[in-house]
């Protein structure tokens, strides 16, 4: 009877710890998904997505997640295939520094703007 | 004067908005990814569409001439139109056509290849597209031009015609 209840245990722990990394791997395979964008469908990520490329992509992540490769490797061998455009995060680049800093200008334009006119109103 | 500045400024912001969007309207919407540098082949194995032995890239390309790679399915209507291209390509003696067939039934494929011809000296098969995004590849057609130092030199997205063919030609020569 305690062999039984401790074989119980060891199978349910083994179990209980093979679905909580499998949740985890498909909280990180959707959230990659999420990230990508779909070349045929292009309004749509990879995720939502139901084309051929989107298949093909969906089951590429799911090995190389399987293999151990990283949420950054996994978007790196993707922009080495298709470019950066294929990601929706677009990074820090010479190509994108208007995209990242013209949000942050308008911030502190507008912020200057009604500073002044705050101030001008007080005085 | 302040108040001309301020129309002079919001004037400059209104234009460069105008142009950014006027320019917008002419811009394709769909994005096309080109191949800027070089690539390495990739590293892959793959089944043989007539025999069904493994094939591996690293042996695959192992001749001293240009290899073209076309992808292709029997279910792909563009593939059909591109097939007579192909044709008139698998005589060219400096290059060997590589076929790589993409998500179909291979029945489907077999009786493709039979109703048309075979351009190609050997056909791989991508089951589930994977090989096809290790290429770089995410659709059919599309044809992928490997030269002498086994790098990806040029892609075309698309079916072949006879502009793309006389390029392709003029790539190999």
């Amino acid at each position: 009877m305690k062999i039984i209840k401790i074989f119980l245990i060891i199978f349910l722990s083994v179990g209980f710890s093979q679905l909580k990394a499998g949740e985890k791997n498909d909280r990180l395979k959707n959230k990659i998904l999420k990230n990508i964008r779909c070349l045929i469908c292009q309004g749509q990520s990879v995720y939502d997505s139901e084309s051929d490329f989107a298949s093909s992509i969906k089951l590429i992540v799911d090995k190389k997640i399987n293999e151990g490769s990283s949420k950054e490797q996994i978007f790196e061998f993707l922009k080495e295939k298709y470019g950066n455009w294929i990601i929706y995060d677009p990074e820090l680049n010479k190509n994108t520094y208007i995209l990242w800093l013209l949000p942050l200008l308008l911030f502190l334009f507008g912020g200057a703007i009604i500073y002044k006119t705050l101030i001008i109103k007080k005085n | 004067m302040k108040n001309k500045i301020n129309i002079f400024i919001l004037f400059i912001i209104l234009s460069f908005c105008f142009i950014t969007f006027y320019k917008g309207l002419d811009d394709s919407n769909t994005y096309i990814p080109e191949i800027s540098d070089k690539k390495n082949i990739p590293i892959f194995k793959a089944k043989d569409f007539n025999s069904g032995a493994d094939v591996n890239s690293e042996t695959f390309f192992s001749e001293d001439v240009f290899y073209i790679v076309n992808i292709w399915a029997s279910w792909c209507v563009p593939c059909i139109k591109e097939h007579p291209f192909l044709m008139q390509l698998s005589k060219e003696q400096s290059a060997k056509l590589i076929g790589l067939n993409y998500r179909d039934n291979l029945s489907n494929a077999k009786k493709f290849i039979n109703e048309f011809g075979n351009p190609y000296s050997q056909i791989l098969i991508d089951r589930d597209g994977a090989l096809g995004v290790e290429f770089g590849a995410y659709g059919v057609p599309e044809t992928f031009i490997i030269d002498k130092n086994k790098k990806i030199i040029k892609k075309f997205v698309g079916p072949i015609n006879k502009e793309i063919l006389q390029k392709i030609k003029l790539i190999i020569k």
